[in-house]
């Protein structure tokens, strides 16, 4: 029992009028405690370099995020000369000059910003929906989860691009509110909306898993109501694999947008996209590779921070892969 | 065995109607009045709108329009498209293209993903086994869509080994885009491999196996790979159902004529009953071999047992 969890039974016992000495711990936990999954998942976070390799390039990918004009040099994204068209990348220019004559640098920098909203925006959705419909799914069992898993069934079977280029192609002719606007909430929504299943059944299989233990029994036995028992007593227990899938799912995501707006159903100019950077640059692929390469390499690196530090966390928190 | 399957086929009649209404209910809100379309600058009389608007079941309300299209489909009519061509032509068509893909792709995930993987597994936190953890990652953080151009300009442009889009040069001009297709899975498959290998020989019976003085190589070989291929052997048929569904990027980026580009263009065209005929068919592929792995599992392992 997490001491979170141990201080829950311990209010719903006070609640219930009753105390049991089950929520008191027997042992004086102050001093000489246990090592916990976290600290002990710390631990072997610590001494991971694929880790490190990640977290200094989401910082990395962060700062350029928040802002973007350091690390162009100062140069203006917008600011271009058309007799610079396609110029190659020299010492003053490292990534060269995009065909309006535009700081290629300035341009790769600036995209950080979009991926980055459209995968944090996109993954908690994600989170939200998964969570909400596999904790319910997992909890009431019998027909609702029947309905509910078979509702995800459906959205698995169809492949997370494919519907998310649909959807996008619809959105503007609607009246959804967020879908119709093209902008970065629309492709993290339909992303979204295509990519929760794998969430739902990490969450419900964890909250199948648990329900059926003692602590739960006892929660359920001193009163406490079926929405206060899957918030403070299971859903706790389902943090870790959801962190891990999380992590990863943001790197899945940002590829993701990036290829939606490859496709032309993403992100519209004037925006600044490493999508959009990859499309105007295939034509040009034989005459001026870089302006391929640049968005590609930086984009790979975004995708890559992520699922480093999600496969060092499973690696720490899933102690019965270490070998 | 015969029951479990046949619940389970029953089980995936739901899905693929809602997997299909869901794609329908999408496509039946596509901007644009497809009448309109179809007549281009000609101008139509109120007439013939009314009577094309019938054919095509257009005022129905989604729910009887959806009525009618499966009725249909069950007969085995997938609609036309807006310029007559039957549906399935189209598929006819398109189809032989993405099976090659897919099949090049498995080969390329079972062969080279299997060896490493094994290769890794047997002796961990070899070197070897630290070059293929390490290239995995790579690998699977490398997007579809990057990967394509950097493929198609190293190996097609610059070295100038495979051709760089069309299926002019058959078989052959598979191989490239078939690669960059199966990478991520085959990183997948040689992490699996990897895991199930040194989970598995630690194990009792191979141990067994060692001490009455089989040599190495048949340990391996008759008793660990035997045990350890059946998740990867699963793996590898479900996912023949996503490759044939998810090859989009790497049609449209290689320019083979295959059904992830056609449903691309579809939908970029407004076909709406090309897009609902190829993804409720992306549907079925991949309901089907999610079905097939599900009774494989059960005929590679004799401890699971479905009735």
């Amino acid at each position: 029992m997490t001491d979170q969890q141990q201080a829950d039974l311990r209010h719903d016992e006070v609640a219930a009028g009753t105390t049991t000495g089950l929520a008191s711990p027997s042992v004086d936990a102050t001093d000489d405690r246990q090592n916990s999954l976290w600290s002990d998942a710390w631990g072997s976070l610590r001494r991971n370099v694929l880790f490190w390799i990640g977290a200094f390039l989401t910082v990395l990918l962060v700062a350029m995020a928040l802002v973007p004009g350091v690390f162009a040099r100062g140069v203006d994204p917008r600011a271009c000369d058309l007799a610079n068209s396609k110029a190659l990348p020299s010492a003053d220019h490292w990534f060269g000059y995009d065909v309006q004559g535009c700081d290629y640098l300035a341009n790769v920098v600036h995209g950080a910003r979009n991926s980055l909203i459209i995968g944090v925006f996109a993954v908690v959705v994600v989170l939200v929906l998964g969570v909400v419909v596999g904790a319910v799914a997992g909890y009431f069992g019998g027909v609702t989860d029947g309905v509910l898993s078979r509702i995800a069934d459906i959205f698995y079977a169809l492949p997370l691009i494919l519907g998310a280029l649909v959807l996008l192609r619809v959105g503007p002719a609607t009246d959804l509110p967020i879908i119709s606007s093209r902008g970065p909430g629309a492709v993290a929504l339909a992303l979204a909306l295509f990519g929760w299943m794998t969430a739902m059944r990490l969450v419900r299989s964890q909250v199948i898993a648990v329900k059926s233990s003692d602590y739960v029994a006892a929660a359920r036995a001193m009163g406490a109501s079926n929405s206060r028992i899957l918030v403070r007593h299971i859903l706790p227990n389902a943090v870790a694999p959801v962190l891990v899938y999380t992590t990863i799912t943001i790197g899945v995501l940002i590829a993701a947008e990036a290829t939606l707006t490859y496709l032309g159903v993403g992100l519209q100019r004037p925006a600044i996209s490493w999508g959009l950077q990859i499309e105007a640059g295939q034509d040009l692929i034989r005459t001026a590779p870089h302006l391929v390469l640049f968005p590609s390499i930086v984009l790979t690196l975004t995708v890559m921070a992520f699922i480093m530090m999600g496969d060092a966390l499973r690696d720490a928190l899933d102690p019965r892969q270490r070998a | 065995m015969g029951r479990y399957v046949a619940r389970r086929l029953l089980l995936t009649i739901p899905v693929l109607i809602g997997a299909s209404f869901l794609i329908f209910a999408m496509v039946y809100a596509l901007p644009g009045d497809p009448i309109r379309a179809l007549a281009g600058d000609r101008p139509v009389s109120p007439a013939v709108v009314a009577v094309l608007r019938e054919r095509f079941h257009l005022d129905d309300p989604l729910w009887l329009q959806y009525w009618e299209y499966l009725k249909n489909l069950v007969s085995g009519d997938l609609g036309t498209d807006f310029r007559g061509r039957p549906v399935l032509d189209t598929i006819e068509r398109t189809l032989p293209v993405t099976v090659k893909l897919t099949i090049v792709a498995v080969v390329f995930e079972a062969v080279i993903g299997l060896v490493a993987g094994v290769l890794a597994g047997i002796r961990r936190n070899s070197y070897f086994d630290n070059l293929v953890l390490v290239s995995t990652t790579v690998v699977v953080s490398i997007p579809i869509l990057v990967l394509a151009f950097v493929a198609q300009l190293l190996f097609g442009l610059k070295l100038g080994w495979f051709p760089i889009a069309g299926t002019r040069e058959g078989l052959y001009s598979y191989v490239l885009p078939g690669l960059v297709l199966a990478s991520g899975s085959l990183a997948y498959v040689a992490r699996l491999t990897r895991t199930s290998i040194a989970e598995n020989m630690r194990a009792d019976y191979v141990r067994t196996a060692r001490a009455k003085g089989l040599p190495p190589s048949r340990v391996i070989v008759r008793h660990t790979l035997r045990n350890s291929l059946i998740p990867v052997v699963t793996f590898i048929g479900a996912d023949v159902g996503t490759l044939l569904g998810g090859a989009i990027v790497t049609e449209t980026v290689f320019n083979l004529p295959g059904i992830g580009r056609e449903v691309f263009d579809s939908v970029q065209a407004q076909e709406g009953a090309v897009v609902v005929g190829i993804v409720t068919l992306m549907v079925f592929f991949f309901i089907f071999f999610n079905l097939v792995v599900d009774v494989l599992y059960a005929v590679l392992d004799p401890r699971i047992r479905y009735d």
